[in-house]
């Protein structure tokens, strides 16, 4: 029988852990959980806390996760942790945001002009000495 | 023939041009590295997301979630369209563009009606002229987009899935494939692709805290979003290579017409040497 469960901890941004545990400790949103290996499989929401992994050789890791999501199979366990706060109201003001922002471009038709223009003269410039290039091959056979 | 101080305006000109096509030049390849390791950062947490999701349709048949389930008609087609803030990146932004409208057009000759999510100032600009709805818009993610930034039009698109405003969600980005290569990919979103992994055959499910509904959303929420979260690193690794590249051309090209500028400016002087002591010959042989 196995002693060890693999625990893989990881965010958008990164692998945070990955290796052996003997057991992972973490909250989940109806409470704290302790897992070992061959634990059922259990799938939760994670609150803002902890998480401890505690490994093989007794050491013990410990991680702070805003929320996020937990996975529990007989030899596994996964966290995917949250790098954002999130929360319904949150999210919605994010997507309000997104919208306002799409009716402004579409409004405003001149906004941030100057480095768009300065831009443009740039990638005119660029333009020509291509155009230059290629006239200038085709003189020469 | 030019005169030679009208040479010299030209070879600095060009000069100046030079100057700053090879100052973007080493920006983006110092840049590249960079984006390309946040690019890799994130696999390990989508690969984790389609595990799970994988399961949990696995584990759960009887619930169907509305991301898995596929219309008969579709009459209104979503794109959240990746784009950079800049330009100066060669084709990338063109070449995106034109397999996207070639994308639409066949979805509008469906009678279908098209909206859009756009990712970057340069989609929204482009797309803003363009007969379609534009639903959202987020710009300036920068150098290093955060998920959370991408959030709200991640969730336009799923409310406009949900609502039945949208039957099918398309994400189009660049794929990055090495420096020198990068392709528009246009990528089916929702409804999620069945997930074909045979591990777990025997009958089981989970314990489910709070309960399998909620867990099922929160889960494909997240999985959409570090998709696209992975879509937009992609296309900002790409947008880096294709600047470098661009703009590595147009240096070299500077630089073949300042040696050829040089040249005929070297003549034209020599010719007026020659001209002045011809004249200078000329007149003491006429004294």
């Amino acid at each position: 029988m196995t002693k060890t469960i693999q625990c893989d901890i990881v965010s958008a941004h990164e692998e945070i852990f990955s290796g052996e545990a003997s057991m992972v400790f973490a909250s989940g949103i109806a409470g704290e959980l302790g897992i070992t290996p061959r634990h059922a499989p259990l799938i939760t929401q994670l609150k803002a806390g902890p998480v401890r992994v505690q490994q093989p050789n007794g050491e013990e890791e410990f991680f702070f996760v805003s929320g996020g999501i937990l996975e529990v199979q007989p030899h596994m366990v996964t966290v995917l942790t949250d790098t954002a706060m999130r929360g319904e109201d949150l999210d919605e003001a994010s997507a309000k945001h997104a919208k306002a922002e799409a009716e402004r471009q579409l409004a405003d038709r001149s906004g941030e002009k100057d480095i768009a223009e300065a831009q443009a003269e740039l990638s005119q410039a660029v333009a020509q000495l291509a155009a230059l290039e290629h006239l200038r091959k085709k003189l020469k056979r | 023939m030019a005169s030679g101080k009208e040479i010299t305006g030209k070879i600095q000109s060009i000069g100046n041009t030079m100057k700053v096509t090879s100052a973007l030049e080493k920006v983006s390849a110092s840049k590249i590295r960079k984006s390309q390791n946040l690019m890799n950062a994130t696999r390990p947490y989508v690969r984790m997301m389609r595990r799970i999701s994988g399961h949990l349709s696995k584990a759960n048949p009887e619930i169907r979630h509305p991301f898995t389930i596929e219309h008969d008609t579709v009459e209104k087609v979503g794109y959240i369209i990746v784009s950079t803030d800049r330009g100066l990146c060669g084709g990338l932004n063109n070449n995106l563009f034109r397999a996207t409208l070639a994308d639409m057009s066949k979805w509008q000759e469906k009678n279908a009606e098209v909206k859009l999510v756009t990712l970057g100032k340069k989609a929204a600009a482009f797309f803003k002229n363009v007969n379609v709805d534009i639903l959202g818009s987020i710009s300036g993610l920068g150098e290093q987009p955060q998920i959370e930034d991408l959030i709200g039009a991640v969730r336009i698109m799923l409310e406009a899935y949900r609502d039945e405003e949208i039957q099918r969600l398309y994400i189009v980005a660049n794929e990055f494939i090495n420096t020198m290569t990068q392709n528009p990919v246009i990528l089916q979103m929702l409804p999620l692709p069945p997930d074909d992994d045979t591990e777990l055959g025997d009958i089981w499910d989970y314990i489910y805290e709070p309960d399998a509904k909620t867990l099922l959303d929160e889960v494909s929420v997240r999985y959409i979003e570090g998709l696209i979260y992975q879509a937009v690193l992609e296309n900002l690794a790409s947008e880096h290579a294709a600047r470098m590249l661009a703009m590595k051309n147009a240096t070299d090209n500077a630089g073949d017409l300042i040696d050829e500028l040089q040249l005929v400016y070297n003549k034209a002087r020599q010719a007026s040497i020659t001209q002045e002591i011809s004249e200078i010959v000329g007149g003491a042989a006429a004294v």
